[in-house]
């Protein structure tokens, strides 16, 4: 065993010292002109093992700073960033992004976020939860992970290894309306990947866990166990021939759809016209039953924020309401650019949450009766332009509710309006692991290529 | 032209902080104190730039600095490691402190006296921010914005962008490596979004690579790419739905050689065959493409975006064959991987910055030229599809399936290049897709310089090329069943 060292993470700096750096790069900002200025000042630490075949194969230990300034002469603004925080180094960040500033030319609708928005006071949503485990620990732990996977059959034959990773950090953001607020936060994570061997050749699989709160995570054994019966479940994969089924998403990949949706709804790409979704406020996008909130300070989640990154007040909401369009995902400059307000979504999303349906796994397999049931995605092929979606696809055959065998060496493909509007039930197997909660999606048809 | 890159990034990294080799001989020798097999101390500077441009008038830019001593320790399998944001000698010791503690017996590693390859260079030590007054970016910018829009009333929106990335790094291991390199980088992408009769399309181009700002004002480059953006785009206009299913495709030169990085490269990575976990291990020797087939990887290309004078532990980059007329011949290195397969390194031990272990990776993957004229391989297709552009790829290294995603392809009938097609993912197995290619065109081409790949979660910029290729089947991933 490795001599247990140190805590997992250096400790956080106090907040008011960070408070005390942005106070000195906004009145830097101002020394050298700048009209309106904000700062953003980080301190990030975490611990990572990866343990293989029962041996330790990396132990890392990480601690990062940051500080980064966007100034504003007028209209005009640039932005400069820095790990260093002495004196001297705020001196010559700020100094570059003013240099910028002299370049760039003035755009009407750029600035601080409006005063009245920016959050007055600040909540603790309970997003710090520091582990104080030793480096000795944290080996056991992914050293039991994988055990439990190795040991769970013996077609499980090779691993990537089981892993633990300890993060724990800290931002402070301030501009020069007066706002300067931040928080610590923390998030901790087990993992494991391992390989499943039979005649026919290899399938590797993955498992993790992760929350603000270790006692949020799962067991070792239950990831490592998971893990292992994901990477069995693929051995045997067949090819399909080319068709139109219906497809159900399994929940870690319906949050991805939820990803191309929020993406496709984001200021940027609605300003631009660079997405399907444009112009749809207040349309049907999904069928009536389907309903997505945001809910930016649930105690604890992972993608709880008190404010965003911009400094305005996080607000619930509902994004689509019994299928309809009801906002989109906006920060200050999207906003003034379509003649809007900001959803306090500068950064993106907070806890986006899709209402979850009444049907469980195998009632949701039920009602796919023959189609495909989808457990992993290969590749980038979605257009948010155009809305054209394919791309690579494994999981299983699924023929009147029931699994037939395991497939790969697939692509699945249509067109996101459609694949929305044809949502034809919701699970309620949510997926929690990170911004955006969503349980299974059984969409209606897609084409599957294949021989 | 050789210049002393050691010299170089020693005046940039160590010098400020007062610290000479003495210091860096001190920090080895702690982490050898504690009994490991060997490690090293990787020293970066990073300055980087990027300016945008959209609504036709430069709005926002940034530059960022970032610089930092990562650690590394190794004993057997096992990696120690730590960093510190802060070049100084206390922070230099504790990272080790930490480092070391991955071992405690076993390691008869003996500190080595300082040894320097030295060769030419590969690319100029310059600060490529500097190769162009902030003006000229800004006037560029606006240039390439003025061509993109002058070339069709349909082009509604254009997005450019200019980025500068200058990495100072230096080396000190305790197997006596002692190397220093200077690495510009430069990159421009022009992005357009037309439209016409209620229907978008985009369509983007680029290029760079280890150059100055001045390359993109060579040869037209930068309205070269502002042109091609606007063509692709409109090509997508008048696209129909791809087909679905297995068919005969053609693909074009150049970038479509990430077909050669996904399906192949990844799989042949030092890491994933010494722990057995690639579809490709063991099989060196084997055939595993047709004899067609000659597939390398070289890190050793002038001024390409995918090399390297040296990696990031210190070997000298070299060009390294992967597959040699249809046969398995050799993996990717890096130091740790090599020792433990018992191989020479490559110089493909790679990291993104000093706050990331070094893994075997890529750095320029190409297919030799073959015999076939271009127009030759497309005549002999009766019903298929032509790919010249591509988005982005993705591999499970395990199973060998692999994809990669069309932006622009043309069917073909019977050996005719007819309508363009929208967008799909192609798929299929690394192990045996080269197997089916049955035509290698005599029309290289090296991609503009455009390459990242991911792994790990660590992004490094790479470069692929081929010739044009025909595989006699690959399931295409279309919406026309």
């Amino acid at each position: 065993m490795p001599e247990a060292i140190a805590p997992t993470t250096a400790p956080l700096p106090a907040r008011e010292h960070l408070e005390t750096l942005v106070g000195d790069i906004l009145a830097e900002a101002r020394a050298q002109g700048a009209t309106a200025a904000e700062a953003a000042v980080s301190f990030g630490s975490a611990l990572t093992v990866t343990v293989r075949l029962g041996e330790v194969e990396t132990l890392e230990h990480h601690r990062q700073r940051g500080l980064a300034v966007t100034v504003y002469h007028g209209r005009s603004r640039g932005s400069a960033s820095t790990a260093d925080w002495r004196p001297e180094a705020i001196r010559d960040t700020v100094q570059s992004a003013c240099a910028i500033a002299r370049h760039t030319a003035a755009d009407p609708y750029a600035g601080l976020a409006d005063p009245e928005r920016l959050a007055r006071e600040i909540p603790d949503l309970d997003l710090y939860h520091p582990w104080t485990l030793s480096a000795g620990e944290a080996i056991e732990l992914a050293r039991e992970c994988e055990a439990a996977a190795l040991a769970l059959d013996p077609r499980i034959r090779n691993s990537e290894g089981g892993g633990v990773a300890t993060r724990a950090g800290l931002v402070v953001y301030g501009n020069s309306h007066g706002f300067c607020g931040g928080y610590p936060t923390t998030r901790h994570s087990l993992n494991c990947s391992v390989i499943a061997q039979d005649t026919e050749g290899m399938q590797r699989n993955h498992w993790y866990t992760v929350g603000r709160d270790r006692d949020d995570l799962e067991t070792p054994v239950a990831v490592g166990q998971q893990a292992a019966r994901r990477a069995l479940r693929r051995l045997g994969s067949r090819r399909l021939e080319t068709r139109r089924v219906p497809v159900l998403f399994a929940p870690e990949l319906a949050r991805g759809l939820i990803g191309h949706f929020v993406a496709a709804i984001r200021g940027g790409a609605l300003y631009r016209k660079a997405s399907f979704l444009l112009d749809r406020l207040g349309t049907p996008v999904f069928p009536e039953f389907v309903t997505i909130r945001e809910r930016p300070r649930l105690p604890g989640a992972l993608g709880s924020a008190p404010f965003d990154s911009e400094g305005v007040a996080t607000a619930d909401r509902d994004v689509v309401a019994n299928g309809v369009l009801q906002g989109y995902v906006l920060d200050s400059y999207s906003a003034r650019r379509l003649g809007m307000r900001t959803t306090g979504n500068a950064g993106g999303a907070h806890n986006l949450i899709v209402e979850p349906g009444p049907l469980g796994h195998e009632e949701l397999l039920r009602q796919l009766d023959t189609g495909l049931w989808v457990t992993e995605l290969l590749g980038h092929g979605v257009n948010l332009v155009t809305g054209d979606y394919s791309r690579g696809a494994s999981g299983f055959w699924v023929e009147k509710g029931r699994i037939q065998y395991p497939v790969h060496e697939i692509t699945i493909a249509g067109h996101l309006n459609e694949m929305f509007e044809g949502v034809a039930a919701v699970g309620g197997d949510v997926d929690v692991r990170g911004g955006i909660r969503c349980g299974s999606l059984l969409l209606e048809r897609m084409t599957v290529a294949g021989e | 032209m050789t210049t002393d890159t050691l010299v170089l990034a020693r005046q940039q990294l160590l010098a400020p902080a007062g610290l000479g080799e003495n210091d860096l001989h001190r920090t080895l020798a702690c982490l050898l104190d504690h009994a490991i097999d060997g490690g090293d101390l990787y020293f970066q500077q990073r300055r980087a730039e990027s300016w945008g441009l959209e609504d036709g008038q430069v709005k926002n830019a940034s530059h960022a600095i970032q610089q930092g001593v990562g650690v590394r320790a190794v004993s057997g399998e096992k990696t120690g490691f730590a960093y510190s944001d802060e070049i100084v000698p206390p922070a230099l010791l504790e990272a080790a402190t930490a480092a070391r503690s991955i071992a405690r017996s076993g390691g008869e590693a003996r500190l080595q006296v300082w040894r320097s390859a030295q060769r030419p260079a590969l690319y100029e030590p310059l600060d490529p921010l500097e190769t162009l007054s902030a003006n000229a970016k800004v006037r560029l910018l606006e240039a390439v914005d003025a061509e993109a829009r002058r070339q069709d009333p349909r082009v509604t929106q254009v997005m450019v962008s200019l980025a500068a990335v200058r990495d100072t790094i230096l080396v000190a291991g305790s197997d006596g490596t002692l190397a220093g390199d200077l690495r510009p980088l430069v990159r421009l992408n022009v992005s357009v979004i037309v439209e016409h009769g209620g229907r978008r399309e985009q369509g983007s181009s680029g290029g760079g690579g280890r150059v100055g700002y001045g390359w993109f004002l060579d040869q037209d480059r930068a309205l070269g790419h502002a042109r091609e953006a606007v063509r692709q785009a409109l090509i997508n206009l008048d696209a129909v739905p791809a087909p679905a299913g297995t068919l005969t495709v053609v693909l074009g030169p150049g970038w479509p050689g990430i077909l050669l990085h996904e399906a192949i490269g990844h799989g042949l990575e030092g890491d994933f065959n010494r722990k057995g976990t690639s579809a490709f291990s063991g099989r060196i020797g084997e055939r595993v493409a047709a004899p067609l087939c000659t597939v390398v990887d070289d890190g050793t290309l002038a001024n390409r975006r995918g090399s390297l004078n040296i990696d990031d532990e210190g070997t000298p980059t070299q060009c390294t064959t992967l597959i040699e007329r249809g046969v398995l011949k050799g993996y990717l290195q890096d130091t740790l991987n090599a020792r433990l397969m018992k191989a020479a390194p490559t110089g493909n031990g790679r990291r993104e910055s000093y706050a990331h272990l070094p893994l075997p990776r890529m750095t320029n993957t190409y297919m030799l030229p073959g015999e076939h004229d271009p127009a030759e391989i497309l005549a002999s297709v009766e019903r298929g599809l032509y790919a010249v552009n591509f988005g982005g790829g993705q591999v499970d290294i395990t199973s060998g399936k692999f994809v990669f995603s069309a932006s622009e392809a043309y069917l073909i009938e019977n050996g005719r290049v007819t309508r363009p097609v929208k967008g799909a993912t192609l798929i299929g197995n690394g192990p045996d897709v080269l197997t089916k290619v049955s035509m290698v065109g005599n029309d290289l081409q090296f991609d503009a310089g455009v390459g990242t790949c991911g792994k790990d979660g660590q992004s490094v910029p790479v470069g692929v090329g081929q010739p044009t290729l025909k595989i006699e089947a690959l399931t295409v991933g279309g919406t026309q069943a």
